[in-house]
């Protein structure tokens, strides 16, 4: 029983940071929709929050985070009791303690000093605030007194008398005279006499019910407290007198007692053991490489089990009915398997929608502007990679909207809108991709401004003709920026291109269209994985090439002649009401033009690169594939206008084209 | 060695006191909140429940008292982890059937010590 075990508490210590971060995040989400309105299960969330952070921290040997904690939850506390209302200093106060708390948790994570002027500033707002609002103020952080006792008494073996008698009820409270008994036996010599005097006839009996009662003495070096503590969860359920005398009462009682514990032992309704089964929690969790392992053998299972099934056609073996059943089998599995796979690293978009919240609640505050964000899909799944990536594009988006889009509340009111803007994002799947749209309903873009801008800066010829969606698209071009002055809030370093780059990073595209006075939609369109890519297959003499399908808007037959040549050595092809710029694929990767006639028609690829488009020309367009996409940069090096590679059904290497790289590598 | 039922919402809390008591040689099953908790009660009786306080979906104060009216359940131990040292938890932990309390923050002896005492 007073076994002392060494257990290192901090093993627990990755879990309870994680948790910290889970639980900020709650109360972060939480604090910004609290109203005076909202139920008392938004502020009960919040409170759980802070309560966990509070309970870990002292667990685990954080005192500051706890103490710090204990502040809010005090706030919090009072808050659901409805003794305090919510308003907007409380809300900003708590905001302002999260910080801080986020602060600590990083530290303490990092192994680093905390800042303790800031802790004790927020510490004391907290303080304050409690003790001037109207509920009387709530006990300081309780300190627990050590459960060790008091050695109070000398060595002097103290006698004492313990009476102990039980409600008929005591069982009901899963409390057990036996056990506390027991306790007693454990602290030095008890003697023990049971009194059944109050046991009814056998009538009359409630099997379930206590009726007896016991007197006891107690000798040895054994403090009051020692026994009341025992005693601590059943004083109010019982009649128990315990006294000290000095008086040595010897052999007044006999060894039956003991029979009476062991006869109690016997006669004590006991629950039949049965094994536990393995029900653990419904989720585990999975270092992120463990993933990311199993993915990658997957893909390779699905490039095996794609040349297995090409050879097996080679060879003529799919006339065998039973390897090709079979082959149709492994097939099947291993789609299943790779899209469960694929399934666990899924998660809901929100993740990525979490930071948002509070960036719309600083910046509308500091910019005097008045907005609501709202959101529709959340629960939408994409790969954790990908969600990873699009945080700060988003965030970058959305400042963007709240900065140049929605305009001051007397703009709006003038121009005849509700004084509060709107930002919705929204998040939804089609086909194998995850589109997200961010919408304002702000002033919308200024064309004029941009053309001009990017005329200054030489983004496009001084002549050259623009539809508007082309304008528009201007503002993702490297070297752009739409605000006059480059205000503190859209432009820190981060612009537009540097979001389409992470798109088309991701596979993915951005692009924008937008009304004057009536607001923006930006559109992002991305793949939901980025292990796997819906290609397109093309060949250039021996070579093949796979394009990202969701980048390609056509494909079409035309003569090499058709294309022309310009000036400056780019050549344009008439598509449609434009002309657009040709890339030879053939002349780029330098491929021998053994097989291919240049007279022959080739095929152009036309593919959009955020609004902009260009033409690949090829020799021929194979067939769409789903393809496993293998780092260049990890197998081999950085390659410009390479995405990856991936492995074909026949075995062959084929090099998957990053369009925007490619239309940058050629001075497009 | 006993069979004990731990239900806490934090994994953290979770993990260290699972750790312990497994490490004293128990058998222990974990729950993420009361519903869970019931849900695993009904199925399979244990010596000793063990709860945190403050849960989503249901605290552990309601599912003291929906323990109780199971038969399996209806004279175990069911200990309660609480860091509100005021009585007021405590008090309506009593009157939903509550065995006793644990309070946080504990170190693993502690804990140790105190199950013993109703095991």
């Amino acid at each position: 029983m007073d076994s002392e075990i060494n257990i290192d508490l901090s093993q627990f210590h990755d879990v309870f940071f994680e948790e910290c971060s889970e639980g900020m995040e709650i109360m972060e989400s939480g604090l910004l929709n609290l109203k005076e309105d909202s139920g008392a299960e938004v502020i009960n969330t919040i409170f759980r929050a802070a309560h966990s952070i509070k309970g870990g921290g002292g667990t685990f040997g954080f005192s500051e985070i706890s103490d710090f904690t204990h502040g809010m939850e005090t706030i919090l506390d009072e808050m659901r009791n409805a003794k305090l209302s919510v308003t907007p200093e409380v809300v900003e106060l708590l905001l302002a303690a999260l910080d801080c708390l986020r602060d600590m948790v990083q530290c303490s994570k990092d192994k680093q000093p905390i800042d303790k002027e800031s802790v004790t500033e927020l510490h004391q707002r907290l303080e304050d605030f409690i003790n001037n609002s109207a509920a009387p103020a709530a006990p300081a952080v309780a300190e627990k007194s050590s459960p060790v006792s008091e050695v109070d008494e000398l060595d002097a073996v103290a006698i004492w008398n313990i009476s102990f008698y039980p409600n008929e009820n005591m069982f009901y409270t899963g409390n057990d005279p036996f056990r506390l008994i027991r306790e007693l036996q454990g602290l030095g010599d008890l003697k023990v006499t049971v009194n059944h005097e109050r046991l009814p006839t056998f009538s009359n009996m409630d099997a379930q019910s206590c009726y007896l009662g016991w007197d006891m003495v107690l000798r040895g070096n054994v403090s009051r407290d020692q026994i009341t503590e025992i005693f601590e969860w059943v004083e109010d359920d019982c009649e128990l007198e315990i006294t000290q005398h000095e008086e040595v009462i010897e052999a007044a009682i006999e060894s039956r007692e003991t029979r009476a514990i062991d006869e109690l032992k016997v006669g004590r309704r006991r629950t039949d053991k049965i094994a536990t089964s393995g029900q653990e929690s419904a989720s585990i969790r999975v270092g992120i490489n463990k993933v990311d392992g199993l993915v990658n053998l997957v893909g390779e299972l699905v490039i095996t089990q794609s040349i297995l099934s090409r050879l097996c056609n080679d060879l003529g073996m799919d006339k065998n009915e039973k390897l090709s059943e079979c082959l149709d089998q492994l097939e099947r599995n291993t789609r299943d398997l790779q899209e469960q796979t694929m399934g666990i690293r899924m998660l809901p978009i929100d993740f990525a929608f979490q930071r948002l919240p509070r960036i719309v609640h600083d910046l509308s505050l500091s910019l005097g502007k008045k907005v609501e964000l709202r959101f529709s899909g959340e629960t939408t799944e994409l790969d954790k990679t990908v969600l990873e990536k699009i945080g700060d594009p988003l965030m970058h988006l959305v400042r963007n909207a709240l900065d140049h889009g929605i305009e001051a509340p007397d703009v709006r009111v003038a121009a005849g809108k509700n004084e509060k803007g709107l930002i919705s994002i929204n998040a939804y799947h089609q086909g194998g991709n995850i589109i997200i749209e961010i919408s304002d309903d702000g002033a919308g873009l200024n064309l004029e401004k941009i053309l001009n801008k990017a005329r200054e800066k030489s983004l496009i010829d001084k002549n050259e003709e623009l539809s508007e969606a082309q304008i528009s698209n201007l503002i993702f071009s490297p070297g752009f920026s739409t605000a006059v002055v480059v205000s503190d809030v859209s432009g820190r370093g981060v612009g537009m291109d540097v979001v389409r780059r992470n798109m088309t990073d991701l596979g993915g595209t951005v692009e924008v269209v937008s009304k004057p006075g009536k607001g923006s939609l930006f559109t992002i369109r991305l793949p939901l994985t980025v292990a796997i890519l819906e290609g397109q297959m093309i060949s250039v003499g021996d070579q093949v090439f796979i394009i990202p399908l969701l980048s390609i808007v056509e494909s079409l037959q035309i003569n090499a002649n058709q294309i022309k040549a310009v000036a400056n050595e780019s050549e344009l092809y008439p598509y449609r009401d434009e002309y657009i710029s040709v890339i030879r694929l053939r002349e780029l990767f330098n491929i021998s033009a053994d097989k291919k006639d240049e007279s022959s028609p080739g095929l152009l690829v036309v593919i959009d690169i955020g609004g902009r488009r260009i033409g690949l020309y090829v020799d021929d367009v194979i067939g769409q594939q789903q393809v496993v996409i293998k780092s260049l940069e990890q197998n081999y090096q950085q390659v410009a206008g390479i995405a990856g590679a991936t492995v074909l059904g026949d075995g062959a290497v084929a090099l998957i084209l990053d369009v925007l790289g490619l239309a940058q590598y050629s001075r497009l | 060695m006993a069979s004990i039922l731990l239900v806490d919402d934090s994994a953290s809390m979770r993990e260290m006191v699972s750790f312990t008591l497994k490490g004293a040689g128990h058998n222990v099953s974990e729950a993420e909140d009361g519903v869970e908790a019931l849900e695993f009660a009904r199925k399979t009786a244990v010596d000793l429940v063990v709860t945190d306080v403050n849960m989503p979906n249901m605290d552990g104060i309601t599912l003291t008292a929906e323990l109780r009216k199971l038969d399996s359940y209806k004279f175990n131990p069911i200990l309660i982890l609480t860091t509100e040292t005021g009585s007021v938890r405590k008090e309506q932990g009593k009157v939903a059937g509550a065995t006793g309390w644990i309070e946080k923050p504990f170190d693993p002896d502690h804990l140790l010590g105190t199950i013993n005492r109703v095991l």
